[in-house]
């Protein structure tokens, strides 16, 4: 290696920036990690992204915390790119900059409607529940029927924490506020729609299962929508997930129907694709045309069009990556150029020192635990690249003057104020929402010191 | 409730499961991998990228395979909770369901 002890910086304090720096310790174990995260607090989508009725995802954090805590990563949350520091400065100053961004806006769904008041995005609504700083502090939860828009798990996501009585939550961390929103919320119907037909659903099985087993609401699905195509067919002889979602559908389908009788109702509907969204001021319906798969199971339309009355749509269609200033992005894919994790620029040629690893370089794909392999390929480059490529000089540590910054022993403290505000409720932890409250409790030990 | 490994994987141990495990609880057995039950977080990552179809959630496990429950859980009962298979390395040890098994698939 010509560097002796190579000095990295790693964008993003998410899965894909942990596992990045952990991947990168076990191939470089005399590597230093600078570890950027923009929010107060580390763990990006599992700590903002997973439902709270999820705890055992939310375990994830235990693992990553484990990585954080190796001495040769420093943590540095509340530090933003182009703000306080720019990826030149960064390239300039250590061996190689990763980043690890993530996902963090919806993809837009161009129909006529869609920016009515009443149409929101799936992220938008997350980043809330979740207790993100920077979501809107309350929600419009004035409809008695909504409709969700996905076939993945964020669909299934937002319908549940939608469909849910608010009473079955408080053992989470989920903000008070949003606890109250939540249970003043009227709704009756939740509408989910997917453009494909039953074996096509991008939904684990497991959590399309979760959706029938919430107290008092019913999952509920036309038999004649489940029908197997030729298509279908071939597909859940094929996939065992796609026969075992298919046969939860199809369970579910023959339920009595004089047995439903739970005081919220699921309705998820195959086969229906968005058209327009209805209404003149605000949401107050939402026009769908029925699909089918041709014969090369890719879907059509067929004319056949259907209104359901919805006080707000959810759109739960994808994400997309928020460009990094000062690095190339690619708006049309919604990210980073590159080749196998390194970014090029816009002749195709690899920008010196400069990565992607996760959703920022991949897209928004793929489970939790996708991002380790897809880390794993990121970082083999990486250390080809301090194996083979000279280095003049680097510049010196470009972080000494972020006094703002949030290090491990700062989370740490965050982490302990909202265990503690749990405890005090019989619970593991209650999220603090306010950014200005958590850098409070960031810097409390400091305060004392220097009042001493 | 937990993932489970089944028989598709003895002698084969594609081991790309392991790559996508955010929390490192796929254990490596002498013929099989074996997921540990409390170390799971059922986040799902596995189950898609097993070139052999052998990861089921506990519930979807088909019937001529529901001994693969126990023995992913009972594999761990010497061992407890390790908090990562990268602490113990491959462990030279089968379940009994297993290592009674007749050499599996292309490798007999």
């Amino acid at each position: 290696m010509t560097i002796a002890a190579p000095r990295i910086a790693i964008v993003g304090a998410g899965p894909a920036g942990i596992y990045a720096a952990d991947i990168l310790l076990g191939r470089v174990p005399n590597a230093s990690i600078d570890l950027f995260e923009k929010l107060p607090a580390p763990y990006g989508l599992v700590r903002y992204g997973v439902a709270p009725d999820h705890p055992r995802i939310r375990k994830i954090t235990d693992a990553l915390h484990e990585v954080l805590v190796n001495p040769r990563i420093r943590l540095r949350c509340n530090v933003e790119i182009g703000r306080d520091v720019e990826i030149d400065e960064l390239r300039a100053a250590y061996d190689g900059v990763i980043v690890a961004t993530g996902a963090d806006l919806d993809v837009a769904l161009d129909i006529p409607g869609i920016d009515l008041p009443g149409s929101f995005g799936a992220a938008d609504f997350v980043a809330w529940y979740d207790g993100h700083p920077d979501a809107p502090r309350t929600w419009p939860l004035a409809a008695e029927s909504v409709a969700v828009l996905g076939a993945g798990n964020v669909a299934l996501d937002v319908t549940r924490i939608l469909a849910r009585h608010a009473s079955t939550l408080t053992h989470t961390d989920t903000p008070d506020a949003v606890l109250d929103q939540l249970a003043a919320s009227p709704l009756r119907d939740v509408h989910l729609f997917a453009r494909r037909g039953p074996a096509d659903v991008r939904f684990s099985a497991m959590e399309l299962r979760e959706l029938a087993e919430q107290e008092d609401v019913d999952v509920i699905v036309d038999p004649d929508e489940l029908a197997l195509d030729a298509h279908a067919e071939r597909m859940v002889a094929q996939f065992s997930q796609r026969r075992i979602i298919v046969r939860t559908m199809t369970e579910w389908a023959a339920l009595d129907p004089a047995s439903r009788t739970a005081s919220r109702r699921i309705h998820l509907h195959l086969r229906q694709r968005p058209v327009r969204l209805l209404g003149t001021d605000t949401v107050t319906g939402i026009e769908m045309e029925r699909t089918a798969s041709d014969e090369l199971g890719r879907m059509v339309g067929t004319g056949e069009l259907l209104r359901y009355d919805v006080g707000a749509v959810y759109r739960a269609v994808g994400y997309r990556s928020t460009p990094v200033p000062g690095m190339p992005f690619d708006a049309a894919l919604g990210v980073v150029p590159h080749v196998e994790g390194r970014v090029i620029d816009a002749d195709g040629a690899p920008i010196p020192r400069l990565y992607a690893t996760g959703w920022i370089k991949r897209g928004p794909v793929g489970l939790i635990g996708s991002t380790k392999s897809d880390a794993a390929q990121t970082i083999g480059h990486v250390v080809d690249d301090l194996e083979s490529v000279e280095r003049e000089a680097r510049d010196d540590d470009p972080i000494a003057h972020l006094a703002h910054a949030v290090d491990l022993d700062g989370w740490l403290r965050i982490d302990a104020a909202e265990r503690g505000a749990g405890a005090e409720r019989g619970r593991e932890r209650t999220k603090i929402v306010e950014r200005d409250e958590m850098l409070t409790h960031a810097k409390q030990e400091q305060m004392m010191e220097t009042g001493r | 409730m937990t993932y489970v490994i089944a028989l598709p994987c003895v002698d084969v141990k594609d081991k790309a499961c392991i790559d996508e495990c955010p929390v490192d609880c796929i254990y490596e057995g002498e013929r099989s991998l074996y997921i540990h039950p409390d170390e799971c977080v059922d986040c799902g990552a596995c189950e898609p990228v097993c070139p052999v179809e052998a990861i089921f959630y506990e519930d979807d496990l088909p019937d001529e395979w529901q001994d693969y429950y126990k023995a992913n859980v009972e594999f761990f009962d010497e061992l407890g909770s390790p908090g990562g298979a990268a602490k113990t390395g491959m462990l030279a040890f089968d379940h009994p369901i297993i290592a009674a098994l007749a050499p599996q698939g292309d490798h007999a």
